[in-house]
């Protein structure tokens, strides 16, 4: 148990980092996909295609190749920087841009299916007492759209969530220079090469506290949110 | 309401052919025919739920916006009451007849909520104000479409099918609901097979078959005279039993 006295505390910190790594980009990348399902069933055409052409390039492009794009395409080419004297600050930023847009492409196709479910009806009747198109999407179809993709949309969480493990490769870590939870077990294994199992064992542990209650919560909520016709 | 040399077509189909229709304030026009006679896409036609490909609907004189704002406007002077009701499903009855004096007519929640109330009461609900419409029968729940349609104190009321999709003895509360109406001086159009409501509440019976309007003519002269063979052949069919 010398592993837990001497790194455990470095373990809690780098899961911290995972976990607001992961806050984050939940929160812009279901933001930032409502916005990209709206453009999709937009009946302006030009909105359609910068919301095709956004999720066909994103989500078909490695989040790898995303995240290295922010750092190297973005900050260094372009100059883009969340923080220019704090570099972790803006390692960390880049990484929740890049998971936000390449997760947002998901959550937008998610929601689009979400949309079909939604009877034409419902839309026609809102129509009909003089909602405009977007108070029609707002307060009618994305509301019950929303509450019949609750489990896809945890899977598009939960994925996210383990997803965060790709910000290694652009170097993020904290203050004190702890990895996100995936550099941080590397660093562990290196360092403690006749344990590498129970490390395996303790960060995949690690992972379930976090993903999991994202799937229970969900299974709750679909009930609870269920539309019922 | 003024319906001027109205084209329409699906593909080859040609749904509507010319039809020109003209319905005067507190008029109530029944509009029956056959299936596919293009009857509920005239209806429909009307609020611009469906396009049309030439011709004029005018509503007071103004032609019907193609888009935007301004059609919003329009919808909301013209109620419509569809076949399969259309309650906004994760809404209950009170918030369903209330979101769209609140969202389109800008009334404070309070007002809304106490003239949805009266509404409710009227046509015969308001106990289930806090149901979900699921939890509600399918006259019910036609009879809450009419109080969300008419909380926006519209200056027509369009009926597609009212009665198409409720069991029989359902049938006629909403019926009841919708003579009160007709009595009270609304403007109406209503597409329906309902033979007996067009005797009783109509001032015109319009006949259509194959998107034109065959005939149209007063309850009266339309069920004991009718012109036309297509009429006669669809009269006798229904009312021959």
């Amino acid at each position: 148990m010398d592993l837990i006295s001497e790194s455990g505390s470095a373990i809690l910190t780098s899961f911290g980092l995972t976990l607001r790594l992961a806050f984050f980009s939940g929160i812009f990348s279901l933001l930032l996909g409502v916005v990209l399902a709206t453009f999709r069933v937009s009946p302006v055409p030009v909105l359609r295609w910068v919301g095709a052409a956004v999720v066909y390039t994103l989500r078909n492009t490695p989040l790898t190749l995303v995240m290295f794009f922010t750092l190297f395409g973005l900050s260094y080419q372009l100059g883009v920087s969340f923080d220019k004297e704090l570099l972790y600050r803006n390692n960390f930023w880049l990484a929740v841009l890049a998971l936000s847009v390449y997760t947002s492409t998901f959550v937008c196709e998610v929601l689009r299916s979400g949309i079909n479910t939604v009877p034409l009806g419902q839309a026609e009747a809102a129509r009909a007492i003089g909602l405009t198109f977007t108070q029609n999407l707002r307060l009618i179809v994305l509301p019950q759209a929303l509450r019949s993709v609750i489990n896809p949309l945890a899977s598009v969480l939960i994925a996210m969530t383990k997803n965060t493990t790709v910000a290694v490769t652009i170097g993020v870590t904290t203050a004190t220079f702890v990895n996100e939870a995936s550099g941080q077990m590397k660093a562990l294994m290196e360092r403690n090469s006749d344990q590498i199992l129970l490390i395996f064992i303790i960060f995949a542990a690690g992972f379930m506290i976090l993903t999991l209650p994202i799937g229970f919560i969900a299974g709750w909520a679909s009930k609870r949110f269920a539309v019922i016709r | 309401m003024v319906l001027d040399h109205v084209d329409k077509h699906y593909g080859d189909l040609h749904v509507l052919q010319d039809i020109n229709l003209e319905i005067k304030r507190g008029e109530v026009v029944v509009v029956i025919g056959p299936s596919g006679s293009g009857k509920s896409t005239l209806c429909r036609t009307i609020n611009r739920l469906e396009t049309i490909d030439s011709g004029t609907i005018k509503l007071d004189g103004k032609e019907l916006p193609a888009e935007g704002k301004g059609l919003a406007k329009l919808r909301a002077e013209v109620g419509m009451v569809f076949q399969s009701f259309n309650l906004f499903a994760h809404k209950t009855i009170l918030q369903n007849v209330t979101l769209g004096p609140m969202k389109v007519r800008k009334l404070k929640k309070a007002e809304a909520e106490a003239e949805a109330k009266k509404l409710l009461d009227r046509v015969g609900v308001g106990a289930q104000a806090a149901k979900y419409p699921a939890q509600l029968s399918g006259g019910q729940q036609q009879r809450v479409a009419i109080a969300r349609a008419l909380a926006m104190k519209p200056q027509v009321m369009l009926f597609d099918e009212p009665t198409s999709a409720l069991d029989p003895e359902m049938v006629k509360e909403v019926l009841d609901v919708m003579v009160s109406l007709a009595k009270e001086g609304m403007t109406m159009i209503v597409v329906t097979h309902e033979m007996g409501f067009a005797r009783m509440a109509a001032d015109r019976v319009v006949f259509m078959a194959d998107g034109q309007i065959v005939e149209s003519n007063t309850p009266a002269e339309f069920f004991d005279n009718p012109q036309s063979e297509r009429a006669k052949d669809f009269l006798g069919k229904i009312l021959k039993h």
